[in-house]
């Protein structure tokens, strides 16, 4: 159980085209997230997966069923929202319980998930308290413990750390793929956040302006993308972008990752200054504005001592250097 | 207190400036009150002092008791009152609910067309109203004051609420209809309590206006049952003498009734004012 088909979605708001023909497939226990630029229509292929947007056209199948015509609360999901969206008139135990009593279960059930997911989500001592006595990190457990206890076929994330500080976010993306591993269930996880996606997806689908630009796993994206979208989206600091006519290439674009390039004091392929050094500790980004390649960043890993001002010679691995023809998809 | 953001002259100033407002803005009402309770003479003589022990008369209020019919008026203020509010904010609310939450074809059309009514006063519509009311048998009866206060209130109310609902977080409402509560529970028991500030600022607008009718209690329902408070005054406002102490005393009276409706209101007002300011 819990298995799902986009066929050939679109969704239009009047004259403008959000969706343009969605087609997905993810299968039992599946963790996928969906991830892209703000106003891609993430949120929009969300909604129409929860039935609180109908589709201007194609299919949505849960577990083989067409749910099209199936209001959000028969179709067997559960959604945990960026606002966390709790009942502000209702105590943490009755916001979890809410949808199970208005299915009609049994109150003894019901006691017994919220029991399970309190323990599971450590929010037993506030299942008294209203969500305006929580701390942030709180509300949105207890909105992914709403979730839980509706034991669904599907978990649907809309950005849920997105208004959690940077600590609190390590941890709940932590608390998320630990609940994945535990419930075995099929989550779909929305956030524009490349680093959310990489670390919690089982597989990657990169949207961008209402179409996939790709589906894989991380490192798939990661090694093999399909094209200079999906390379410049996935992986932090973002792949340099060269004019390949700048370098005497056929190339439209030629494409390196910060990561991949190695600089030299006296020699290398492109000569340039440094513009900036940031040191991190464990590695050093420097900014270089190259004579050939134009600006771009190389990370070194480890300590490296650069003032501004200083030439330095960067010189791409040929083996992790990318070409793109002048429809963006990479040349092989 | 010099602070960086309080001066001692600017505060001075600042108060000095609402200081006067205020007098300015209650000197008629403490001159109402004040001359209710003082007599004939004492009106006359010197309308500005405060009644002293030779002027002090309560004549006024013991004519607008005496009269007998006074207190019934009141209750009909009161029930036309209270009951246009309810409709006005009840339909306003669900109009402005279905316009800021569903798209459907000509819903801003219908938006516009709500909120005519803030620019037309209704009463340009009078003589149409009072032949439908003619024709309907609802000459002199209050429903008939309470349908064309709640008509005269929805276009303000509806139009104040949808903005207000807009603000009302989709998630939330998202996360009802998963949970699968009706449209009605998202309506009732999740937007309306996060909208209240603005339902108290809205009834306040909606609510003095209504009160202090006399055009539509004189040509609907002038009769002695039908009665409101401010067309009772009337009374005593004769064509040749017109007793003062009597009409200061029942405005006097009058006053009191919005005053508690209005603090019910207060709290909820002053939230609705700043919302947004804060947040
Ligand atoms: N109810 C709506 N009416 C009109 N346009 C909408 C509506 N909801 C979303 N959009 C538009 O659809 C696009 C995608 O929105 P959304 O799915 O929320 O993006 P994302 O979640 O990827 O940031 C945006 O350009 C947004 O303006
Ligand atoms: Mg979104």
């Amino acid at each position: 159980m819990g298995s799902l088909n986009i066929e050939n979605v679109k969704k239009a708001f009047g004259p403008v085209e959000v969706l343009k023909g969605i087609n997905l497939e993810v299968t039992d226990g599946e963790f996928v997230v969906f991830v892209g630029p703000s106003g891609c229509g993430k949120s929009t292929l969300l909604r129409v997966i929860a039935g609180l947007e109908d589709s201007t056209s194609g299919r949505v199948v849960i577990d083989g069923a067409d749910v099209s015509a199936t209001p959000p609360a028969k179709r067997g999901i559960a959604m945990v929202f960026q606002t966390y969206a709790l009942y502000p008139h209702l105590t943490v135990k009755n916001n979890m319980g809410l949808g199970l009593k208005q299915a009609g279960t049994p109150a003894t059930e019901i006691d017994r998930r919220i029991g399970i997911a309190s323990s599971m989500l450590s929010l037993e001592p506030y299942l008294a308290r209203r969500p305006a006595e929580l701390s942030g990190g709180q509300r949105q457990r207890v909105a992914i413990g709403r979730a839980v206890v509706r034991e669904p076929k599907l978990f649907l994330f809309d950005e849920p750390l997105s208004n959690l500080d940077a600590a609190l976010r390590v941890n709940t993306r932590l608390e998320i793929a630990q609940l994945h591993r535990r419930l075995k269930a099929t989550m779909i996880y929305v956030t524009h956040d490349q680093v959310e996606a990489m670390t919690l997806a089982d597989k990657i689908v990169v949207l961008n302006a209402g179409k996939i630009e790709q589906i894989g796993g991380p490192m798939e994206l990661y090694n093999a993308p399909a094209n200079e979208f999906v390379a410049g989206f996935i992986g932090s600091p973002k792949m340099n972008f060269v004019d390949g006519a700048r370098l005497g290439e056929t190339a439209k674009t030629i494409g390196v990752r910060p990561e991949h390039l190695t600089v030299d004091a006296k020699s290398g392929a492109w000569k340039g200054t440094v513009v900036h050094a940031e040191h991190l500790g464990a590695d050093t980004n420097l900014y270089l504005d190259c004579e050939k390649a134009g600006l771009i960043t190389v990370r070194i890993f480890g300590v490296y001592n650069a003032e501004p001002g200083a030439t330095l010679y960067a010189t791409p691995d040929p083996a992790k250097t990318y070409r793109f023809g002048a429809d963006g998809k990479v040349l092989k | 207190m010099s602070t960086a953001t309080h001066s001692l002259p600017r505060t001075i100033g600042a108060h000095a400036v609402l200081l006067t407002y205020t007098v300015i803005a209650l000197f008629p009402v403490i001159i109402v009150i004040m001359n209710s309770f003082k007599s004939r003479a004492g009106i006359f003589g010197a309308p500005l002092t405060p009644p002293t022990p030779k002027t002090f008369d309560l004549i006024g209020y013991t004519t607008v008791i005496g009269q007998g019919d006074f207190i019934h008026y009141f209750q009909n203020s009161l029930v036309v009152t209270v009951a246009s509010l309810f409709f006005v904010l009840l339909f306003g609310a669900m109009a402005a609910f279905a316009l800021s939450e569903y798209r459907f074809r000509g819903n801003s059309l219908m938006g516009l067309y709500l909120a005519l009514g803030i620019m037309i006063p209704i009463r340009l519509g009078t003589v149409a109203i009072l032949q439908l009311m003619v024709a309907s048998g609802l000459v002199n009866t209050l429903t008939a004051l309470i349908l064309v206060y709640t008509a005269q209130g929805l276009p303000l109310a509806v139009f104040i609420l949808s903005e207000f609902m807009k603000q009302v977080s989709d998630d939330l409402k998202n996360a009802g209809r998963i949970d699968g509560l009706s449209e009605y529970t998202i309506f009732f028991r999740l937007v309306l309590p996060l909208v209240r500030p603005s339902m108290a600022t809205v009834a306040v607008f909606t609510m003095i206006p209504i009160w202090n009718d006399l055009w539509f209690p004189l040509i609907l329902a002038p009769s002695e049952e039908t009665k409101t408070v401010t067309l009772g005054a009337q009374l005593f406002l004769g064509q040749f003498v017109t007793n003062w102490n009597a009409i200061l005393a029942a405005l006097s009276l009058a006053i009191m009734p919005v005053l508690i409706l209005y603090v019910i209101f207060s709290r909820q007002l002053i939230r609705g004012i700043t919302s947004g300011a804060v947040k």
